[in-house]
């Protein structure tokens, strides 16, 4: 039997929209099949619809070519299906022997530790990881963890895998392991589902690619005999510029300084380790490294939000060190929260109230007093336009927007100037472009770029070593708090910056 | 010299069981990620009802009873703080408040005459007025006990504190060798994880509050008929609460538990005997105060983030848990 996985047409319906629209998907044994689209084309629907979490309204579900309902996941996992949630799902302070026996449905009353562990690490070494039964989760690293999620699935037997963006957490060449390890599970016959937005993943490991936009299936294609500029194509709807036009630095003065800070991380832990870092005017510093190594940090303590345990921050010439975090706004430095719905709006109220939630306290949208509502009305008018968001009205709630209009709100809101009236000096901008779709995150790059030939200095962090290379003009490599090194445009390349991100370089320091 | 220590050690055990049979079951509510703070009054109650029992029907219907009422409690404070999901300090001290209420007016002279003459008519005059209760025998373990020094302290005592023994063994193997205690584990480190992977958190969670009540309970019947069988209003004086301290001292762990119980056990012991002899009699708090100050810097050295990874604080330890607030 040849075809693990046969979803067809699919229709699922929530409240208002289609999520997925007469879906046919296959999935054959021995294929790695990328499943390609924008946040909200509705492959995590399907998905979920395959691993049980949702019924489908339409369509009929076959797996190894018989009609299966699903009723709960539990259904799922009897059939073979076994799915690795973007969020690892690990209990942290268990060993991964327990972690991975929890779910076994023939564990004994009395645990063999030693024939199970065995079993793991027999699974273990057939994809080459070198993985301790008896270690606690939080020894392990991003990639070891994720390991560990697949060594939970494959215990279990299962011959159909389904990844949730799988590279997200990792460092390159732990992503070219988790790769080898997945052509390797091909090879074996098992089937792989692998959810993703990145355009170059897709060519590195799949041999077909379904690509999924507004619900419903846009093309299923050899991977082979497709290209990025199409798949794109696909995705978008639209041609889409990969490659935005980059002027060169012009080194101009110096806007922000950073000299030997530290911080603390939430959890009491340093976070920050000395870190030494200038940003001139007219220049994009890319922060790359794997999330948690200090960059949120980073940028909180430059926006005043964190509090420093030790060094400066020199901004503009003016020594904010543990300043208020409106001081600094006033010195013109803009500040673009990771998690932006989180972080960067207030969802309940409107998208006009949130739009002047720093200019409001300024000339001439109030006399200290008295808001002037007209002058500011007709501004968001402005900002929306400019900005591109769309909305019906600018008195709709902020949570009614998407996250691509929620970003788009934060940079008109930060960088257009109401608040001072020029250009922002420094705009620190943090996963700017995490979990948009490829058209917001076009728009996002675009106008940083624009910001920085009118002259900002821009600190940008992200995971994106593709999206960082292109944009940065030097890079700055983060690891467990310390800048492990510094790059300039023309000598960075994938291999480097890896390097730099990997325990490898900290080990030997 | 040496019946001195023998007899030091003896009382040390004795004193020591009270505290780990009370820490035991508080052990695995706690794993399973719920703070039993009714631990004092569940005590309370088991002390009294075992009063009342014995004289009626004896030891063996009184630690019935007295486990059956820990039970009970413990069902109440678990449909507070899993079903209703309400704070867990608040209900547990709630049911100490009415622990110890309850049991003051159970064992009121009056009010626990009628209790006996309605369990049993047969009771003679003397029974119905007494503050006082025969004790559990105790029993020599052959061989064992002719140990010189350790045989008479730890295998000459009642049935009570052989079963103390027994549980924290088999308490011990079943959370970290066993399924069980996996789950256990599982659901107060992470519910939402053990959920996803079929554990029912809810039903282990109700499963460990309630062996919690249940050693509370039992250890009240211990603390009346195994070691001071004489009535006292409010008679635990807060050893609920260095139980509860002693839970944190040995790490969430059956077995470090039983050597804190007897650190614990020991300090009490010391702190009688050194009065004896008219030392700290000036101070007896300065020893009382042990416990509570080792808590206090055990607690400190698990707030380091390294440390209580090591340790294996239960994570989700006093967090309700509900599937929607994902």
């Amino acid at each position: 039997m040849d075809e693990l996985v046969g979803l067809r047409g699919i229709v699922k319906r929530f409240p208002g929209v289609v999520a997925n629209d007469h879906v046919d998907f296959t999935l054959r044994r021995g294929e790695v099949h990328a499943l390609l689209g924008e946040n909200g084309a509705g492959k995590t629907t399907l998905m979920n619809i395959l691993y049980g979490l949702y019924k489908p309204d339409e369509g009929g579900i076959y797996i190894k070519g018989k009609r299966v309902k699903l009723k709960s996941p539990r259904d799922a996992i009897e059939l073979g299906i076994g799915m690795v949630h973007q969020n690892f799902r690990l209990i942290e302070g268990h060993t991964v022997l327990e972690n991975i026996v929890l779910g076994a449905r023939d564990l004994e009353f009395v645990i063999d530790s030693k024939r199970r562990g065995e079993e793991i690490r027999r699974i273990a070494e057939n994809y080459g990881w070198k993985i301790d039964p008896e270690m606690k989760i939080w020894q392990l690293s991003a990639g070891e963890k994720q390991q560990v999620e697949l060594l939970k699935i494959l215990y279990r037997g299962a011959d159909i895998l389904i990844l949730d963006e799988p590279t997200s957490v990792l460092t390159p060449q732990e992503t070219r392991e988790l790769f080898r390890a997945l052509r390797r599970m091909a090879s074996e016959g098992k089937g792989i589902i692998f959810i993703t937005h990145k355009l170059n993943e897709v060519f590195e490991v799949s041999d077909r690619v379904t690509v999924m936009r507004k619900g419903r299936v846009v093309v299923t294609e050899k991977t082979t005999e497709t290209t990025q500029e199409q798949l794109a194509n696909y995705m978008v709807g639209r041609p889409v510029v990969f490659r935005p036009e980059i002027a060169e630095a012009v080194s101009g003065e110096e806007v922000a300084r950073v000299i030997d800070l530290e911080a603390l991380s939430d959890k009491g832990i340093p976070a920050l380790r000395k870190v030494n870092l200038t940003i001139r005017s007219g220049e994009i510093v890319g922060i790359a490294g794997v999330s948690g190594n200090g960059q949120v940090e980073l940028a909180e303590v430059m926006a005043g939000l964190r509090k420093a345990t030790g060094g400066r921050v020199i901004i503009a010439g003016v020594d904010v060190t543990n300043k208020d975090p409106r001081k600094i706004i006033e010195l013109g430095v803009a500040y673009i929260p990771p998690e932006s719905i989180k972080w960067g709006i207030i969802p309940d109220m409107r998208i006009v109230d949130n739009l002047f939630l720093k200019a409001y306290r300024y000339h001439p949208y109030s006399n200290k007093l008295i808001l002037n509502w007209r002058k500011i009305f007709e501004d968001s008018e402005r900002l929306v336009r400019d900005f591109e968001v769309i909305t019906p009205n600018i008195f709709n709630k902020a949570r009614s927007l998407s996250g691509g209009n929620i970003q788009r709100l934060i940079l008109a809101r930060e960088l257009s100037g109401i608040i001072g009236g020029g250009i922002p000096k420094l705009i620190v901008a943090a996963y700017p472009t995490k979990g948009l779709d490829v058209g917001a995150t076009e728009f996002v790059h675009k106008t940083l770029l624009k910001y920085k030939k009118l002259g900002s200095g821009i600190l940008f962090i992200s995971e994106d070593l593709e999206e960082i290379m292109m944009l940065s003009d030097r890079i700055a490599v983060m690891l467990e708090g310390r800048i492990t090194g510094i790059l300039h445009r023309g000598e960075t390349n994938i291999e480097r910056l890896g390097l730099l991100m990997s325990k490898a370089v900290a080990e030997k320091r | 010299m040496i019946d001195w220590i023998e007899s030091v050690l003896h009382i040390t055990v004795q004193m020591g069981t009270l505290y780990l049979l009370a820490s035991l079951g508080e052990i695995y509510a706690e794993r399973s990620g719920i703070l039993n703070l009714g631990l004092e009054g569940m005590m309370i109650m088991g002390a009294a009802l075992s009063f009342i029992f014995t004289l009626a029907y004896g030891h063996f219907a009184a630690i019935i009873i007295s486990i059956a009422a820990g039970i009970l409690m413990s069902l109440v404070l678990a449909v507070m703080a899993i079903h209703m999901r309400l704070n867990q300090v608040v209900a547990g001290l709630a049911i100490t408040m009415l622990g110890l209420g309850l049991s003051g007016f159970l064992a009121f002279p009056d009010i626990r005459k009628n209790i006996l003459l309605s369990l049993n008519p047969a009771l003679p005059e003397q029974a119905l007025m007494t503050q006082e209760a025969p004790k559990l025998p105790e029993i020599s373990i052959p061989l064992l006990s002719n140990i010189p020094i350790i045989g008479r302290a730890f295998f000459h005592h009642n049935v009570l504190v052989y079963v103390s023994y027994i549980a924290a063994l088999v308490m011990w193997f079943i959370l970290f060798k066993t399924r069980i205690g996996l789950s256990l584990r599982s659901v107060g480190e992470d519910p939402a994880t053990a959920d996803s992977l079929g554990v029912n958190v809810f039903l282990v969670r109700y499963l460990a509050t309630v062996i919690s009540g249940g050693f509370a309970g039992l250890a009240g019947a211990y603390l009346f008929i195994g070691f001071h069988p004489f009535w006292q209003e409010g008679m635990t004086a807060g050893k609920g609460f260095i139980a509860l301290a002693l839970v944190i001292l040995s790490t969430w762990n059956p077995l470090r538990a039983v050597l804190g119980a007897y650190l614990f056990g020991g300090i009490d012991t010391v702190q009688y005997r050194l009065q004896l002899f008219g030392l700290g009699a000036q101070s007896p708090y300065f020893l009382a105060m042990l416990p509570y100050l080792i808590t206090i810097i055990t607690l400190i050295l698990i707030s380091f983030e390294n440390l209580r990874k090591r340790i294996g604080v239960p994570k989700s330890l006093g967090i309700p848990y509900s599937r929607e607030q994902d």
